[in-house]
């Protein structure tokens, strides 16, 4: 070592042996990478992108604000607490909102969405969104009266026309392409005008919206085509604000005389608020609690789905229980729980001398057995859940025998199904194999004549057992319980067939929400809590046992 | 027959000539979607098998998925690949697929055929366009059957929707659905609450906690079933003394498998099947699937299918239709639900009421169940 300036070790090659190395190992590695890249790109696309895209919606959200864009902003001022209804300024934007999303029919699906949160809300969506019409005829039949022109698509087109407004069009469209969950891109043949849009900006907003729908969905021309009632609705909120008819008085573009006779006659059109309107067409709209219930989950993410997982809910002033007789997930969540335990449990004891048996007996027998074990794995899960259906019910063939042998009043039959026993016996049945063949690769190892020295040195047959057998075949039960465990929390067709009320487990609630009641949000939170759930006790289970001493096999 | 047959189907082939110059931009395969059993066999018979008659080059493929329909097409309809083009729901069902937008809506004058004597198929259908989108083929209900051995001597056999809480009269257990629909307003009809108030009553918290407490005085004879063939197998089996399911259900129990079963038909609940054409099919399908459907719903059709289920035709002018069972001869009319004797206590699925209170009175009426 004395000499200072190390002369570095070189490869055949002539370069660095370090670095020859280094790169020999990375094309192995990526060698390595590439051969498990397609089941790696696989799993991934088919399995891990779509189990977190499901599990997000719990969290998920954002069609209240796509749908209400307006109405959540404006509402975002408002103080629940206070017990009074929002300000006319909401309920204009919830009509310019609503009229929008009942032409794109979405206002029916955020009425199921809100449904979830709030009984009633459903039908308070689809009701409103047929009456929407008639609520701006009110306008625009006077408005026809005041000046026909009002009447012509054509007029309105002119009128509402410009060169500067692109920003505007943009903003309107963006705000429709995500409500409608589609691009909503292509020529409108329209851009309004900067200057109406300042003297009449809700008459701007309706009709863009109006045309936007009109060139894309429809694929009609904008200036062919009648506006939408909401337009004359909104130029009747224009009408009733001072600045716009100051702008108007000293307007003199495109339309100004009818706008400005419309100013003049303006006691001809009705002298009533949006929120009277709504209130007519359903007085819910005048209840608090809706405007509540909005603006709680109004928010892009919401906790409501994970709180009702866990029979809380979102209220006004915080997170609270749910009433008593609505809460059910807890007591779920328990029961799976302890339910899959007991069944693991059982698995150990019936499987456990199925599996030694079957490591000892001589080869032909154990063949034999072998096949038993495995013939009912291969029966349809349904025709052995139905099976055991046969010999469960009460007239079925177990309770037959009993009464038959007399072990068993008639009157009095056991309930063995419909209830939490059946879903125990048959799960245990069903899940069986899963302990044994595991059982059974672990007990293959353990060597005969370890019993037979432990015999010899002077253990009885139980001693020998504990004492020698037992503590190898550990890692058998381990994994046993691992896979059946696992397999059990989340169990769904036996428990929907032999369970009854209290034999059902979480998984037939998320299979209710996710087919049954649309509420994917809420099943998702129940999934991910199990998942969670069952992560947990994983982890417990690998600092208790220690995952390395779970064996699958030899 | 024959001959009638044979004119009947020169006549559709003579009228279909007419509209055939379209063919060439029909897609030739449709996927329906229907529940499988005797439901889809007689819809098989009934419309796809003389459609197939008509128009040999096209194949038609079946699903049975109608039981998760909603969930199906929502998933389809997000992965934007809808690969189905008609398919059977009931109506509760129809609806909330009409509010998600996962449904076309339908213009029933324009897309459906008139009926024979002229009326609109507006009028003809009537009260039973229950959604915009929604094209009802049939009228089943839900109603009870009991065994008729099990009936204890020396009393009148039930007859009255009542009878299913009288466990003191008629001794044994019950099979009802694992679900509020139906109970809740048989629970009210038979705790005093008139039968036009029966969804005010439901409407209120204390409405439904009154219909939970007369289920629950007959909660411990209760089997909780939630497929449509459990109940005439719990019958079958003589595990239940009575159970509500599906009347065609019962019918087939009754009539096909000569089982001592008979049906009690007081305040049977109507509901309706129909079909919808899921949104958002491309050109050449829609155009396939509206032939199939104009020909499917029009008056014979629905006529013929009763010829094969004991359902009620959706179209007014289909009711006189109605013939004999296709296979066993009898009357199909005495069997119908719709039948005036069968139908003097009847109740319609209210579908707006369930649409808004679904959800909240299914998690009260599960935590009932579960406690």
């Amino acid at each position: 070592m004395s000499d200072t300036t190390q002369e570095l070790v070189l490869a055949a090659d002539g370069r660095p042996l370090k670095q020859s190395l280094r790169r020999a190992l990375l094309r192995q590695k990526l060698r390595a990478l590439m051969l498990i890249a397609p089941l790696l790109i696989f799993v991934v696309v088919t399995f891990i992108v779509p189990i977190f895209s499901m599990l997000f919606r719990s969290v998920e959200n954002e069609i209240v604000p796509d749908t209400l864009p307006g109405v959540t902003q404006a509402l975002a001022d408002w103080d629940s607490s206070t017990g009074e209804l929002p300000n006319d300024d909401v309920f204009r934007h919830l009509y310019i909102d609503m009229f929008k999303a009942s032409e794109a029919k979405t206002h029916t699906r955020l009425g199921s969405r809100l449904n979830y949160e709030m009984t009633g809300l459903s039908s308070l969506f689809r009701t409103t969104g047929r009456g929407l019409d008639d609520i701006g005829e009110e306008w625009q039949d006077p408005l026809e009266d005041i000046d026909p022109n009002f009447k012509d698509g054509a007029f309105w087109y002119e009128m509402m026309s410009g060169t500067d407004g692109e920003d505007l069009l943009e903003e309107r469209r963006d705000l429709f392409a995500t409500m409608v969950g589609e691009s909503m891109d292509g020529d409108v043949g329209f851009i309004p005008s900067m200057q109406i849009a300042e003297m009449l900006p809700w008459t701007t907003r309706a009709y863009t919206d109006f045309a936007i729908w009109t060139a894309i969905d429809d694929e009609d021309v904008v200036a062919e085509e009648d506006p939408w009632e909401s337009v004359y609705g909104a130029l009747g909120m224009d009408l009733t604000n001072p600045d716009s008819v100051a702008a108007i008085q000293s307007y003199s573009g495109f339309g100004a005389d009818a706008l400005k006779a419309a100013v003049a006659n303006v006691d001809q059109l009705p002298q009533t608020t949006f929120r009277a309107e709504f209130g007519k067409e359903n007085e819910d709209w005048l209840s608090p609690e809706v405007w509540s219930t909005i603006q709680l989950y109004s928010s892009r993410m919401t906790p409501g789905y994970f709180l009702n997982a866990v029979d809380m809910q979102l209220t006004p002033d915080g997170i609270a229980e749910k009433p008593e007789n609505q809460q059910i997930y807890k007591q779920l969540f328990m029961r799976t729980l302890v339910m899959a335990l007991i069944i693991t449990a059982s698995c150990v004891v019936l499987g456990y001398p199925v599996a030694w048996l079957l490591a000892n007996l001589p080869m032909r027998t154990a063949s034999l057995l072998m096949i038993l074990v495995l013939l009912p794995f291969w029966t349809s899960l349904l025709v052995r859940t139905s099976a055991w259906k046969v010999l469960l019910q009460q007239q079925g063939v177990i309770n037959e025998i009993l009464v038959w042998l007399g072990f068993v009043n008639d009157a009095d039959r056991l309930i063995l199904m419909n209830n939490a026993t059946g879903t125990i016996i048959a799960m245990t049945h069903i899940l069986l194999p899963f302990m044994i063949l595991p059982l059974y690769s672990v007990m293959k190892t353990i060597q005969p004549s370890y019993l037979r020295a432990a015999k010899s040195l002077g253990a009885t047959n139980w001693t020998a057992f504990w004492r020698v057998y037992f503590p190898q075949s550990v890692p058998g039960i381990g994994a046993g319980s691992i896979l059946v465990f696992i397999l059990a929390i989340g169990y769904y067709i036996t428990p929907e067939i032999v369970g009854g009320t209290s034999g059902v487990f979480i998984s037939n609630r998320i299979a209710y929400h996710i087919s049954s009641s649309l509420n994917w949000g809420l099943a998702a939170a129940l999934g991910s809590i199990l998942l969670v759930v069952v992560l947990g006790l994983y982890w417990c289970y690998d600092r208790i046992v220690g995952i390395d001493n779970v064996k699958l096999g030899g | 027959m024959r001959l009638l047959t044979s004119i009947s189907v020169t006549a559709l082939l003579v009228a279909s000539s007419g509209t055939s110059f379209a063919a060439d931009d029909m897609a030739s395969n449709m996927t329906l979607v229907s529940w499988g059993g005797a439901y889809q066999a007689s819809q098989t018979a009934a419309y796809a098998e003389p459609y197939k008659k008509m128009h040999p080059d096209v194949t038609i493929t079946w699903d049975e998925s109608s039981n998760e329909a909603v969930a199906k097409l929502r998933a389809m309809n997000e992965a934007n690949n809808v690969t189905w083009d008609l398919v059977d729901v009931v109506a509760a069902d129809a609806l909330r697929l009409c509010d998600e937008g996962l449904a076309m809506e339908i213009d029933p004058d324009e897309m459906l055929e008139a009926a024979p004597d002229g009326t609109s198929a507006e009028d003809d259908f009537g009260d039973l366009l229950v959604s915009d989108c929604f094209i009802p083929q049939i009228v089943y209900s839900t109603t009870f059957g009991y065994r008729t051995d099990m009936v204890p001597e020396g009393v009148s056999a039930p007859d009255d929707i009542c009878d299913v809480f009288d466990v003191e009269t008629y001794p044994g257990k019950r099979s009802l659905e694992k679900r509020p629909i139906n109970n809740m307003e048989w629970a009210l009809l038979c705790d005093g609450v008139a039968k036009d108030d029966v969804y005010d009553v439901l409407a209120t918290p204390e409405g439904q906690q009154q219909a939970l407490d007369k289920l629950a005085t007959i909660k411990d004879d209760v089997i909780w079933w939630s497929a449509g063939a459990d109940t005439p197998q719990l019958l079958a089996d003589g595990e239940v003394f009575m159970g509500s399911t599906y009347n065609g259900r019962l019918f087939s129990a009754i009539v096909e498998q000569d089982q001592p079963i008979a049906m009690l038909w007081d305040a049977q609940v109507f509901d309706l099947d129909g079909w919808i054409i899921p949104a958002g099919l491309p050109e050449d399908r829609l155009a396939r699937v509206k032939d199939f459907l104009r020909f499917a719903t029009d008056t014979q059709r629905l006529a013929d299918q009763a010829k094969y289920i004991s359902y009620g035709p959706a179209r007014a002018s289909s009711a006189p239709l109605v013939g004999k069972h296709a296979e066993l001869g009898i009357d199909m009319a005495p069997h119908m639900p719709t039948d005036p004797k069968n139908s003097k206590n009847t109740f319609l699925y209210n579908y707006e009421f369930w649409a808004d209170y679904r959800d909240d009175i299914d998690a009260k009426f599960q935590a009932w169940l579960a406690q």
